[in-house]
């Protein structure tokens, strides 16, 4: 089926799952596991898979440096893949914007690192939010500490958005804005462009984490206006190890690197060195080579699926999951998260059942092949604000359907029979 | 393959439902400790007045699931009124019957023992209950929360630190 075919039809998640070797390997009692975790981290498609072991076994070699044929490759399918990264957020130069990292929280710290230490002093403030993950949060708690920073904050609104009543005070000679694009607990879906201009107007630069964001919508960081945008191949069908740092290239070029060693170097000799230019300044080390071209086909599976096919497809499931749950449990279940009539949506359900831990939810809903998280989600803050120690999460993906919804609900009357 | 039976005995609903010895301590004399399990979401705080050597209270605090809350119920009424030693003992029995041996994760060498001992289970009462929890190794910490912030609070009264 093409590519246009498949939109104009629809995601078909059940044909999308055949993709997926771990989602359709058979299991002892013939049932079928049902994954609501993809917002820890996603499955692979078997041409993700692929991809990697196809490089391991043909064409394998380090980057950059050999001019044997096997090494050319190697680099050429590395390159390839951070331009498809670029292309993907509509980097304006993906050739010097894109820095690969290992993950989101690497990339983060990186700007923490390189942009903070050397711009940020005594007093000055940078603007987070209350709903941030640890990943964009921990970092400027301890560049807080080293360099006396004043940390304000955000706050969540009764309606699980962000309460932005006081911004333009809260921005008020700030230097950074850092803020997550899509909450990992609420399924919050951060309207970022308006935020990032007003930020822009204070005098403020702006990064953002869009680890939950880039699987699911598209995103342009143009037309959003960021400096710095973060997103991780695992969360996106890619493997695990790989991450993207997008920053506008003045600002990289402005930057002192990073971590040191080979590759982010032109020149060294005993008493000093000189950078490389961008991106690699930023890599230093053997890069995981075999990840980033993961990370590219997986980047490639979801421009065929069609990344707006994706969020349509999720918005509904979203919708159809919270309604299940509330007819099912209505006063028993409580969702902490907008309501997904009421806008754009990430497709993460957290929630409370019938006072029911959430480690034992889940430990029940296992024995019904029901995959969930519980916890706090690395955002403790987050949770204290919703008064509570935990919760319980499911999420949604391209490969789940309405079978999933009604397993997650059903195995729930399960938990509550056991605990009644 | 493990059935929620095996981890959900009645003993641990029961404890789970009525907890035993909540509440709070002053301090001093009594030491708090709070601890979290690194599988996140549960949260305990121990209070307990040592005199004499001897644990003349205990209370427990916290929030979490039902091995983590009933494990710490249970804990609280097993060293209740003990001396401090039979405590750290029966925390070592309740650790070695979790297949954690303490050694490998103290690294004490006069602690170290080439082969853990047999647990006697006789000697940890209810807190035998929590045996199916070992074939479910993720909440194994669920079930230590309690007893390793107890080991903390026993700790700050060895040291002779001030409770907080």
């Amino acid at each position: 089926m093409s590519t246009t075919a498949a939109r104009r039809a629809g995601l078909d998640p059940l044909a999308l799952r055949r993709d997926f070797p771990l989602l359709t390997a058979p299991r002892p009692d013939g049932s079928r596991l049902v994954y609501l975790d993809s917002a820890a981290s996603a499955q692979r498609p078997a041409a993700v898979l692929d991809s990697m072991d196809d490089y391991y076994r043909t064409t394998h070699a380090n980057v950059h440096r050999g001019v044997y044929a096997i090494a050319e490759e190697a680099t050429r399918r590395f390159e390839a893949a951070r331009l498809a990264a670029g292309r993907l957020v509509n980097a304006p130069r993906p050739g010097t914007e894109i820095v690969f990292t290992k993950n989101v929280t690497e990339a983060i710290n990186l700007v923490a690192y390189s942009w903070g230490r050397r711009n940020l002093g005594p007093g000055d403030a940078v603007v987070l939010t209350e709903i941030e993950h640890h990943a964009n949060l921990v970092p400027w708690l301890m560049l807080a500490e080293e360099r006396g920073l004043e940390l304000r904050y955000l706050p969540l609104g009764e309606d699980f958005r962000l309460d932005l009543s006081d911004l333009e005070r809260t921005l008020e000679g700030a230097k950074l804005l850092a803020v997550t694009c899509a909450s990992n607990v609420l399924g919050t879906v951060v309207d970022l462009a308006p935020l990032a201009a007003a930020a822009h107007a204070a005098g403020a630069l702006v990064l953002a984490d869009a680890a939950q964001l880039v699987p699911h919508r598209r995103v342009d960081v143009t037309a959003l206006g960021v400096d710095f945008l973060g997103f991780t191949g695992h969360k996106m069908l890619g493997p695990t190890g790989i991450g993207v740092l997008y920053g506008r290239e003045e600002l990289l070029e402005a930057m002192p690197p990073f971590l040191g060693g080979g590759e982010m170097i032109r020149d060294v000799r005993l008493d000093g060195f000189t950078p490389n230019e961008l991106p690699w300044k930023f890599e230093a080390g053997t890069p995981p080579i075999a990840e980033a071209i993961g990370l590219h086909a997986a980047i490639d599976y979801l421009t065929a699926v069609g990344i707006d096919a994706v969020t349509e497809h999720e918005e509904q499931l979203t919708a159809l999951a919270v309604k299940r749950l509330s007819d099912a449990y209505g006063e028993d279940l409580t969702v902490y998260g907008p309501d997904p009539a009421a806008g754009p949506r990430g497709g993460v359900i957290s929630f409370s059942f019938k006072g029911i831990h959430p480690h034992d939810v889940s430990q029940v809903l296992d024995t019904r092949g029901v995959c969930v998280r519980a916890g706090h989600h690395c955002a403790k803050p987050l949770m204290r604000r919703l008064g509570v120690t935990a919760t319980t999460r499911a999420s949604l993906y391209l490969y789940n359907d309405e079978e999933d919804v009604e397993a997650l609900v059903s195995a729930l009357g399960a938990v509550a029979d056991f605990f009644a | 393959m493990a059935g929620l039976e095996d981890l959900y005995r009645e003993i641990i609903l029961d404890h789970y439902r009525s907890p035993r010895n909540r509440g709070e301590l002053p301090t001093p004399p009594a030491h708090r400790a709070e601890g979290f399990n690194p599988l996140c979401g549960d949260e305990v705080v121990v209070y307990a007045e040592v005199e004499g050597g001897v644990v003349r209270d205990v209370r427990i605090g916290g929030q979490g699931c039902s091995i983590s809350q009933s494990s710490a119920s249970m804990m609280s009424a097993a060293v209740k009124g003990k001396s401090v030693a039979e405590a750290r003992r029966l925390l070592r029995d309740f650790k070695a019957m979790m297949s954690i041996h303490e050694a490998s994760l103290e690294s004490d060498p006069a602690e170290s023992a080439a082969e853990p001992e047999p647990v006697d289970l006789e000697t940890l009462g209810e807190l035998a209950a929590l045996q199916g929890v070992v074939k479910f190794p993720v909440r194994i910490k669920c079930a230590t929360l309690s007893w390793n912030t107890l080991a903390q609070a026993l700790d700050e009264v060895e040291s002779g630190s001030s409770a907080n």
